[in-house]
């Protein structure tokens, strides 16, 4: 994606913002803005995301977000936080600790502060540190003022008195004009980071275009915390005078970028892979955490031959997709979890009629409701094994945001070429996280158009469920004359598809289900950074990509034996993954769950893969994947995988009911 | 939109190869051929025709109709052809169903199609009882069905099926019985009517709850017992010497006796199909007290869902350009320009 050859261990956790100051370019800056779920952190996030992306750094984002719709005011568990990596080299993932730390109100600087990196920068808007909001934060005294963050730098003015000023003009009342007050952070957040105001600018206009006033105020808002940034002069309690931080473009591959979300690029890649297989696009989908972005991103993209359904549940959603497949279109549906859960006594009726049919499950934490919007990789199990009776069902995994369209495109293509249902797996992490996209050309993908049968296929007969090559049964409309045929759940004969309970027949179609899903064309399992054998391999999948890369990559650079592998195809796995693995005296698989590919890797392969877990809903953070790496380093025997503890510097913080 | 081309067909076209696997005397035979018997007088084409079923003795039904046919899961044939029809409204949709099947498990989805009204002829056979798993009390079996999940009388108060769909959103609904002469009547007007026309057909299940319905659909003798509903017509029964009226003062209907065939000044009402207040009436008319309402209780068309879900999607596409590059490279862009070292 980008150049890497700039990674040196300065990116780690020891390196602080005064160090950072010192530099004239930096290499990266995490920087993360928190504060109450009304206070636009989001917004705030992701048009500061924008506009780095304009400027040419690499980034990746973290968006953390209460499970609450409006939590109340000020409260700790209604923090809602956006982190950003963005540098001159390649970023991988959104960050270990936080350079910059923006809090606007306490219970924000309650919940985000551990994560600082000592030295680090904290902006707070002492306008929201009263009485009443710290003792919401359990607060017994004001942080600001009382000495407890000495270790760190500090900004701290009234942000939101500053905003009544900017705002004055537009005569908006103190309420209206207070949610100004994420504009004139990002304004000074700009200013700090050298970043164009252009962008925000247009957007705010295009936003409000009914409303200029408002736009203008905004706009007003914005300029004012620039202008604030060059001409104050900002010192903290250390003395220090902060000036603008740069951080050069990166040096990526030329042509035309985006930003992009997963769920974005699985609603576009799904419109690629429809059009690439020439056929309409029917999307069911129910509301859920975090996957209803897909049905409302496909909503809009009614000229594309996209029928999208809201449904009346999740089991609705996808039998009518089953419907619309059985009917000829490529039926689509989508959700998390519980929601595939429900799903999944359909998802075997299109195994056992053979009809084309993407799911995408953007996973979540936790059984049952769990933690609707944290992250985790805990469907693996179901995703592949899940289902009764020999159900074999392709699985796939996206492991960034980017690679969420290529891997949608694969999913129909399977789907399509094999007549199956296939399971495409993506996470929260993966959903709303930005990166930096670089625009693909539909050209460059090879087109998979779908082949209706509309004439007999054995002599004069018609068999609906005679196999081809690669083992699927003919797609046959109906409406088709002359192939008039019944389909069902029940177990039918292996060529006419009438109903047939006779035991040789089962044990038939239970292995002619199984083989044409074994046989499925997978391409050969690339090493994704280091040789191809060795001491160590570390194994992933999904959206532990990012943290792995990068901690393998320094391992490399300590003068470790140690090599990243990634795998897209979960099921069936890359023929020579097998082999592969058997070139490293170690295998570690790092996943966000309690080991369920480590269950599958030993299973297929035989291989010792031993599990390196972490369900608290955080990601894998480079640093304690780096650490896990060394300890097969060190002499010491015995010592490696096991279980990653809560990690106090992340998003989802830990502290949330003081 | 249903079979715009009158196809000549016989009963016997529309018979599949398979051994119909109904218990001998089940009244599914006679609902079967009923239909078999229908769609040739509808000039209906088999190619364009597809049974959809969910799980149960009634949901065998698709397996022994020579047309498309889709044998589904549990309570779900009502969502998998919503998708079938968005998918390709040409097709001549029925669906299948039963008391435990669409009521039990598929409770929701039938609502659901019923309110969104996606045109499809929907079959209820009621037979009050589950029969494919051997016999338990269905949630249309009366108060004190003594079954193998019942042994001591079913306590739960019974859904009725009509009174369900009306309150759903039916903008049809029409009633007949396994073995009645008047069923393909019945079919044909459910057939005629855009949108979701449901109709509960009364099924005798010999085995596990036989003759259950015998007070107004036995095959003979119980002809008094039944008010055949037509439009236009008052609404006479028992050889037009009774008919239905409208009790002013208490709001409801009430029974009256015609006599020398005066029904006018019985007071006995025209029964209106597009009066859906009266409709309600019908389905609730308590039997014993009141005859069977069978025939077309209500029939009055609004436009499909899908033909709205079409409409929406050509008014939100015209003039747009389904050019994917375009869509891909749509917001805010930037270009590199220069050497890449190192891609990933």
């Amino acid at each position: 994606m980008a150049n890497a050859a700039a990674a040196t261990p300065q990116d780690g956790a020891t390196q602080t913002a005064a160090d950072a100051k010192a530099e004239s370019g930096l290499d990266s800056v995490v920087v993360r803005f928190a504060g109450d779920s009304g206070d636009g952190m989001q917004l705030t996030g992701g048009q500061f995301t924008l506009s780095t992306a304009l400027a040419g750094n690499d980034l990746a984002t973290f968006p953390d977000f209460p499970a609450e719709i409006r939590a109340p005011q000020g409260t700790l568990f209604g923090v809602s936080a956006f982190q950003i990596n963005f540098g001159s080299r390649a970023i991988h993932t959104a960050g270990d600790a936080p350079d910059v730390l923006v809090a606007m109100n306490p219970a924000a600087l309650k919940t985000n502060l551990a994560a600082l990196k000592p030295g680090g920068l904290v902006i707070a808007d002492t306008g929201a540190f009263t009485k009443r909001n710290l003792d919401k934060a359990k607060y017994d005294s004001n942080p600001l003022e009382d000495g407890s963050l000495a270790k760190f730098d500090l900004l701290a003015f009234d942000i939101s008195e500053k905003t009544i000023e900017a705002v004055k003009p537009f005569g908006l009342g103190n309420k209206d004009a207070l949610r100004s007050k994420n504009m004139w952070t990002l304004g000074l957040a700009l200013w700090m980071f050298d970043r164009p105001r252009e962008p925000i600018h247009n957007w705010l206009k295009s936003k409000f275009a009914k409303a200029p006033d408002i736009a203008d105020a905004n706009i007003a808002a914005l300029d004012a915390g620039h202008a604030y940034g060059e001409t104050a002069e900002l010192s903290g309690p250390q003395g220090n005078v902060f000036r603008q931080l740069h951080v050069d473009p990166v040096e990526s591959e030329p042509g035309l970028y985006r930003t992009v979300t997963g769920a974005e690029a699985v609603s576009l890649g799904l419109v690629a892979g429809a059009q690439l297989a020439e056929l309409p696009m029917f999307f069911g989908g129910y509301p859920i955490t975090p996957a209803s972005a897909i049905l409302h991103h496909l909503a809009r993209l009614k000229e594309f031959g996209v029928t999208t359904f809201q449904a009346e549940d999740e089991i609705a959603a996808v039998c009518a997709a089953i419907g619309a497949s059985y009917a000829g279109q490529l039926g689509v549906t989508s959700s998390s979890g519980p929601g595939i859960a429900l799903k999944t006594e359909a998802i075997g009726l299109g195994i056992m009629t053979e009809l084309p049919l993407v799911i995408v499950n953007s996973q979540r934490g936790g059984p049952s409701t769990g933690l609707p919007t944290k992250t985790e990789q805990s469907d693996l199990y179901q995703a592949v094994y899940g289902r009764n009776g020999d159900a074999p069902m392709p699985v796939i995994a996206a492991r960034s945001p980017s690679d969420a369209f290529e891997v949608a495109i694969e999913a129909c293509r399977i789907a399509v070429e094999y007549m199956t249902p296939v399971m495409l797996l993506t996470d929260g992490y993966i959903a709303n996280a930005a990166e930096p996209w670089k625009v693909p050309d539909p050209a460059d993908f090879a087109p998979f158009p779908a082949e209706f049968l509309d004439t007999p296929n054995d002599g004069e007969n018609f068999l609906p469920y005679k196999r081809d090559q690669k083992g699927a049964r003919p797609w046959v409309k109906p409406g088709t004359p002359g192939l008039l045929h019944r389909i069902g759940g029940i177990e039918k004969h292996e060529t006419t598809g009438n109903i047939d309970y006779s035991p040789d027949n089962h044990q038939r179609m239970t292995d002619a289900r199984k083989n044409k899903v074994e046989n499925i064309a997978v391409p050969d399992q690339q090493v994704a950074l280091g040789e191809k054998t060795g001491t160590l391999a570390v194994v992933g999948w999904g959206s532990t990509y990012g943290p792995i890369h990068q901690a393998v990559r320094r391992s490399i650079a300590k003068g470790h034996s140690v090599s990243h592998i990634h795998v897209r195809h979960i099921w069936p796995l890359p023929g020579n993954l097998g082999e592969l693995l058997m070139g490293f005296d170690h295998v570690l698989v790092p996943e966000m769950n309690t080991g369920q590919f480590k269950t599958v890797l030993r299973d297929q392969f035989l291989v010792d893969a031993t599990p390196l877990t972490k369900t608290s809903g955080q990601p894998f953070q480079i640093a304690e994947l780096e650490a896990a790496i060394a300890k097969y380093f060190d002499g010491i025997d015995g010592n490696e995988g096991g279980q990653v503890k809560v990690n106090e510097q992340q998003l989802p913080s830990t502290e949330v009911d003081g | 939109m249903n079979a715009p081309v009158k196809i000549e067909t016989t009963l016997k076209d529309w018979e599949t190869d398979q051994e119909v696997r109904w218990c001998p005397g089940c009244g599914d035979y006679a609902i079967l051929k009923a239909v078999q018997r229908t769609l040739p007088q509808l000039g209906a084409d088999p190619a364009k025709t597809v049974f959809i079923s969910g799980i149960g003795c009634s949901s065998r039904f698709p397996y022994y109709m020579e047309s498309y046919g889709f044998h589904t899961i549990h309570g779900r044939a009502p969502a998998v052809a919503t998708g079938v029809k968005l998918a390709n409204p040409e097709l001549d949709i029925w669906l299948v169903t039963g008391d435990g099947d669409g009521l039990s498990i598929g409770g929701n989805h039938l609502m659901h199609v019923l309110r969104r009204n996606v045109n499809m002829q929907i079959m209820l056979f009621n037979n009050e009882i589950y029969g494919l798993t051997k016999g338990q009390a269905s949630p249309t079996s009366r108060e004190g069905t003594r079954s193998p999940s019942s042994p001591l009388g079913s306590v739960d108060h019974p859904a009725k099926p009509a009174a369900f769909a009306l309150g759903a959103g039916a903008r049809f609904v029409g009633r007949g019985f396994d073995v009645s002469k008047h069923l393909p009547d019945v079919l044909k007007a459910a057939h005629a009517h855009q949108g979701a026309a449901f109709i509960e057909i009364f099924q005798n299940c010999i085995v596990y709850n036989k003759d259950v319905f015998d007070d107004f659909a036995a095959p003979k003798g119980a002809e008094d017992r039944q008010l055949w509903l037509e439009d236009g017509k008052p609404m006479l029964f028992a050889g037009e010497t009774k008919g239905i009226a409208l009790d002013r003062d208490a709001l409801e209907l009430k029974v009256v006796d015609v006599a020398d065939g005066d029904w006018e000044a019985a007071g006995v009402l025209v029964h209106d199909v597009t009066k859906r207040q009266v409709a309600h009436m019908l389905v609730d008319m308590p039997f014993g007290p009141f005859p069977m309402a069978l025939g077309v209780l209500y029939d009055d068309p609004r436009p499909t869902f899908e033909s709205a879900v079409i409409a929406e999607r050509e008014q939100a596409s015209a003039g747009k350009e389904a050019n994917l590059a375009k869509l891909l490279a749509k917001g805010q862009t930037w270009t590199v320009s220069g050497t890449a070292q190192d891609p990933i």
